[in-house]
């Protein structure tokens, strides 16, 4: 291969000349004012800080994370006694978080993608009723709705003795919300193995099936074979381990339920509360989404013969979701970081986990940091997604 | 509708009422087809049946007013009926905290010129120097009022303040100094130079992805260690230290969404005409950017002031904390948690729904210049 | 009209030429967009470039100005060499104007506040003087009805006639034009090209990329050909339209004047 002539190779860059002209020299003194000035600053913070704890004989390091933790947690994803180490507490409380945020996420989206659409009804009432919704949650801090619905919550249920009993196995009293759980069974990560497998399929599938579209024109009906595969695989190994029944049914013993799970008051609070605020947020994403895509692309797809199914699916979704993502990701992430108000209700997450930590350690810097590290973790990676879709679906532009 | 239709209904009683104008519009908005007439039905039905349930609590069967704290007559009507009683009997307690009762004057003026400034800021035509002049005022004013110590008012502290002006000032000094930090961030953030670059971006997404609470925590509880031991900081300028750096972050991503907003072609003409980088900075293109981003600032200030209500976490005395107040501490007044919170929920909504018809005001108002 | 000694700076005795390019190359990444770029313009010279899009005209025109910066060559404007230093592009971009396809004026500044931002904050000018330069150089561009309106409120002719008249307040002693009519209305073309022959009859050194082949042949000097980053011809405009030596002249020649 013949080596690009001198003349015609980009040269390398000029060398930087020691004075304030030259803009390589000046953009160096600017950073390295800047930088010394916080450092200085970060200096300073930090030996005033260690001069204080030490006057003050604050422990450092995180040894205490292997010290027993001492305090009771009432709901637990995961088993946890009090004479359990910090650490298993602290997991326990990401896990609480994690729990609520999932949960709080999903029902935000189905109420708040209802809401959205219903204020774009044609029936008045509807959309006005769906428009003072929106309008009214909106404009209330979230804390006042929490503490409005633990209010409502717990001064309404009944006693543990008088518990409401909707549906065999569930229970509704002051302590929570009882429910059955499929009783501990051999057979339980195969099912679950199955589904994560059913997802991979029907995924796998859709690949195909669009590959073989391009090829041979044949459209394949990619939607009920994946939905088949998600559904029939773990049903089928249920089956095949002996269609296993048995549940573990929560039982009134003494003065409280034994058996099943029990999601606390405090949970059902900040489930509803967060749901109810956040589907406000979303449903004017979603409304906004849906009015980005003009009519006039509606127009033309019809114009050119698409059927009703096809013309959402091609041409409108893929354009108001465009609209609809980014905000909506970042509706998720204030749901997670919202949920850190569960330290006003008494929800154990990691931020009460971590806060009654730090009261009883006197690690305060630790403790904070560990709430600041789980978030940020968190964040990052839903920034991360974020990023990544906007990327992959950004229109091409001039 | 056919003619023969249409004569018919305009010849029945039935008939007129439907062609009138309101007829016209309920027949489309809410009867045009079967399920439209249908879910109208069954949605105003469950309506009505709220609305008779709310008002009878709230309204018919409430008890406004009673001797003393004797609340016995309040909690017989439990459920039944609301015990408004408690906000006519504590509603300066909750509007004003621990603030001491002769003394109330000075936080209720402080509130007013709050609502004075908040509204003339709002109006355009008192958009100039003077407003600026108006606010630096305003504000003095407010601190002298609350602060005292002079003019012959009694020198109050901060940890008698509380109720809605703490709100208000947490809220406003937050936004007003967060402000300017925040605008460097974003010029920072689009920087070239690659340390200041970077010192933005981290800065701007570690205080982003953290929940306030934390940075409650970590100004109540840390930020005395990082200070001095001769010099301690009040609580209530630890949470306001708290929400200026929370803020600050937020409105550099507002700003860096308008400085991205302007043409390229503004920084070139700025640069052929040989201004420097802080004038073109200054003179061009803040200005532009600043204004087409005023209605997300406002929504940031809107969530600013709803923030406020998390400092009850580090035990200040916010609106919503000396609502609480009322029920946890006297034992006459506990249980009755939902007329308090409403009470307090329709003062924060009064000020942030008001805020948000304002920014949707500005925003039509800017896509209507636009259009042109 | 006796403006001529107001707008335009008599050239220094014996002097240099104005504006010289000498072996300029710039890549943008590995992509060569100016090869070997050989260019002097004299004092009082009218310069027009022409080209297909892509050809680098207007990043030759940009480099002078250091909106764009050249990799390889030198580039002297008035004596001074454009390299990396700052002061040296301070002392360069003031004395030259330009005016862009899209005008670029400042939305949020009236007409009169446009055209004396630059001559109060880089020349140090007295509000005063600013303001009666500005309005006589309004008068210049036929507008002076327009300094308290807001370039909103302006057509896109008389916008550009704005931009015009807001370069000129620096007093610059080379004016480039970046396609100045290109984004008008075919009516307000003629009344911008008239304000830039008047600039030309009265001796400013210009250098004018444009299509309107009209323009070129009343006023230009010289009417250069630029096809892929390089410049192919350079010719007065009476050679350069009947004459066409190169083979890429001819056919682009035939393009914008055949229709």
């Amino acid at each position: 291969m013949a080596s690009i002539p001198t003349s015609e190779r980009r040269p390398a860059a000029p060398r930087m000349r020691l004075s304030l002209g030259d803009p390589i020299f000046r953009a160096v003194v600017y950073q390295v004012a800047v930088v010394g000035a916080v450092g200085f600053l970060v200096w300073y913070l930090a030996s005033n800080l260690v001069a204080n704890m030490e006057a003050r004989k604050i422990a450092s390091g995180f040894g205490f994370l292997s010290r027993e933790a001492g305090f009771a947690i009432l709901q637990k994803l995961i088993d946890y006694a009090p004479t359990d180490t910090y650490l298993r507490a602290l997991i326990v409380g990401v896990l609480n978080t994690v729990l609520v945020a999932v949960i709080g996420i999903v029902l935000a989206t189905i109420l708040g993608t209802l809401l959205g659409i219903g204020r774009l009804s044609r029936n008045w009432l509807v959309a006005r009723l769906c428009t003072g919704y929106v309008e009214t949650l909106r404009n209330i801090p979230l804390a006042v709705q929490l503490f409005f619905w633990y209010v409502v919550i717990k001064d309404n249920l009944p006693a543990v003795r008088q518990a409401l009993h909707p549906l065999p196995g569930f229970f509704l009293s002051q302590r929570g919300l009882a429910m059955p759980v499929p009783a501990d069974n051999p057979a339980n990560p195969w099912i679950l193995a199955a589904f994560v497998v059913g997802v991979a399929a029907s995924i796998a599938v859709g690949r195909w099936a669009k590959r073989r579209q391009a090829a041979t024109g044949q459209p394949f009906p990619t939607l009920w074979v994946g939905a088949a595969l998600i559904v029939a695989l773990p049903v089928l190994t249920w089956l095949a381990s002996g269609a296993p029944t048995a549940f573990d049914v929560p039982e009134l013993r003494g003065f409280n339920f034994r058996g099943g799970v029990i999601l606390i008051p405090e949970f059902v609070t900040l489930v509803v509360g967060l749901t109810t605020y956040t589907a406000a947020f979303i449903a004017e994403i979603v409304r906004s989404g849906i009015l980005a895509v003009s009519h006039g692309q509606t127009e033309a797809a019809l114009a050119l013969g698409l059927q009703r199914g096809l013309v959402l699916r091609l041409v409108v979704l893929p354009q108001a979701l465009r609209v609809i993502v980014p905000p909506m990701i970042s509706q998720y992430l204030n749901l997670t970081k919202n949920s850190s108000l569960a330290l006003l209700v008494g929800y154990p997450d990691i931020v009460s986990v971590a806060n009654t930590t730090l009261n009883q350690t006197g690690q305060a810097i630790e403790g904070i940091g560990i709430i600041m590290a789980v978030f940020l973790a968190i964040s990052l990676s839903i920034s991360g997604i974020m990023n990544w879709y906007n990327k992959k679906i950004a229109l091409v532009e001039r | 509708m056919s003619d023969a239709a249409a004569s018919l209904n305009n010849r029945t009683a039935f008939g007129a009422v439907l062609g009138t104008r309101a007829g016209q519009w309920a027949r489309s908005n809410l009867f045009s087809g079967w399920l439209n007439t249908a879910v109208t039905l069954v949605v105003a039905y469950l309506l009505a049946k709220a609305i008779f349930a709310v008002a009878s609590w709230a309204l018919f069967n409430a008890v406004w007013d009673v001797p003393d704290n004797q609340t016995q007559v309040c909690r017989d009507l439990h459920g039944i009926g609301a015990c408004w009683a408690l906000i006519t009997h504590n509603y300066r307690f909750i509007f004003f905290g621990t603030y001491p009762y002769d003394e109330q004057w000075r936080p209720a003026i402080a509130v007013l010129i709050f609502i004075a400034l908040y509204g003339a800021s709002a109006m355009r035509r008192f958009w100039s120097i003077k407003l600026l002049y108006a606010w630096i005022a305003g504000l003095a004013a407010i601190g002298i009022l609350m602060w005292g110590g002079i003019f012959g008012m009694p020198l109050i502290e901060t940890d008698r303040w509380g109720g809605l002006p703490i709100t208000l000032i947490l809220a406003t000094f937050g936004a007003v100094i967060a402000f300017p930090f925040g605008v460097f961030l974003a010029l920072g953030r689009r920087s070239n130079l690659p340390a200041i670059k970077t010192l933005c971006v981290v800065y701007i997404e570690l205080i982003r992805g953290v929940p306030l609470v934390s940075m409650l925590f970590m100004a109540s509880v840390m930020l005395p260690l990082f200070l001095p031991q001769d010099l301690t900081i009040n609580k209530l300028l630890r949470a306001q230290v708290a929400v200026i750096m929370f803020a600050a972050a937020y409105l550099a991503e507002v700003v860096r969404g308008g400085l991205q907003a302007i043409p390229k072609g503004q920084y070139e003409a700025a640069n052929a005409l040989g201004l420097t980088y802080w004038q073109g900075t200054w003179f061009i293109i803040l200005p532009q950017a600043l204004r087409i981003v005023i209605p997300p600032l406002v929504n940031t200030f809107i969530a600013m002031f709803k923030d406020t209500s998390l400092v009850s976490i580090i035990a200040i005395y916010d609106l919503l904390n000396a609502a609480s107040g009322t029920i946890n501490t006297e034992p006459a007044w506990r249980g009755f948690g939902m007329e308090a919170y409403l009470f307090v929920a329709m003062i924060y909504w009064i000020f942030c729904f008001s805020m948000s018809k304002y920014s949707q005001h500005v925003e039509a108002d800017l896509s209507r210049a636009q259009k042109r | 009209m006796s403006s001529t000694a107001a707008s335009v700076r008599p050239a220094a005795a014996g002097a240099h030429a104005m504006i010289e390019l000498q072996h300029v190359n710039k890549w943008y990444g590995q992509f060569h967009v100016l090869r070997d770029v050989n260019l002097t313009v004299e004092t009082g010279q009218k310069i027009v470039i022409c080209g297909p899009s892509g050809s680098g005209k207007s990043t030759m025109i940009r480099c002078i100005n250091r909106l764009e910066e050249h990799q390889q060559g030198k580039i002297i404007v008035d004596g001074v060499e454009l390299t990396a230093d700052l002061r040296n592009i301070d002392t360069v971009r003031r004395e030259v104007g330009m005016v862009f396809q899209h005008f670029n004026l400042f939305p949020h500044l009236t007409v009169l506040e446009n055209l004396t931002l630059a001559p109060i904050w880089v020349r140090k000018t007295p509000r005063k003087e600013a303001e009666d330069t500005a309005m006589h150089f309004l008068r210049r561009v036929r507008i002076p009805e327009q300094a308290s309106k807001y370039p909103g409120q302006l057509s896109g002719g008389q916008q550009q006639r704005v931009a015009i008249a807001r370069s000129l307040c620096m007093r610059p002693k080379v004016m480039l034009f970046d396609e100045p009519t290109s984004a008008l209305d075919p009516e307000m073309v003629k009344e911008v090209l008239d304000v830039m022959v008047e600039l030309a009859k009265e001796g400013m050194t210009m250098m004018c990329v444009t299509h309107e082949m009209g323009f070129a042949r009343a006023v230009a000097d010289k009417v250069i050909f630029m096809d892929k980053g390089e410049i192919v011809e350079s010719n007065a405009p009476t050679e350069f339209f009947a004459h066409p030596k190169s083979d890429r002249t001819k056919l682009f020649l035939s393009q914008i004047l055949g229709h």
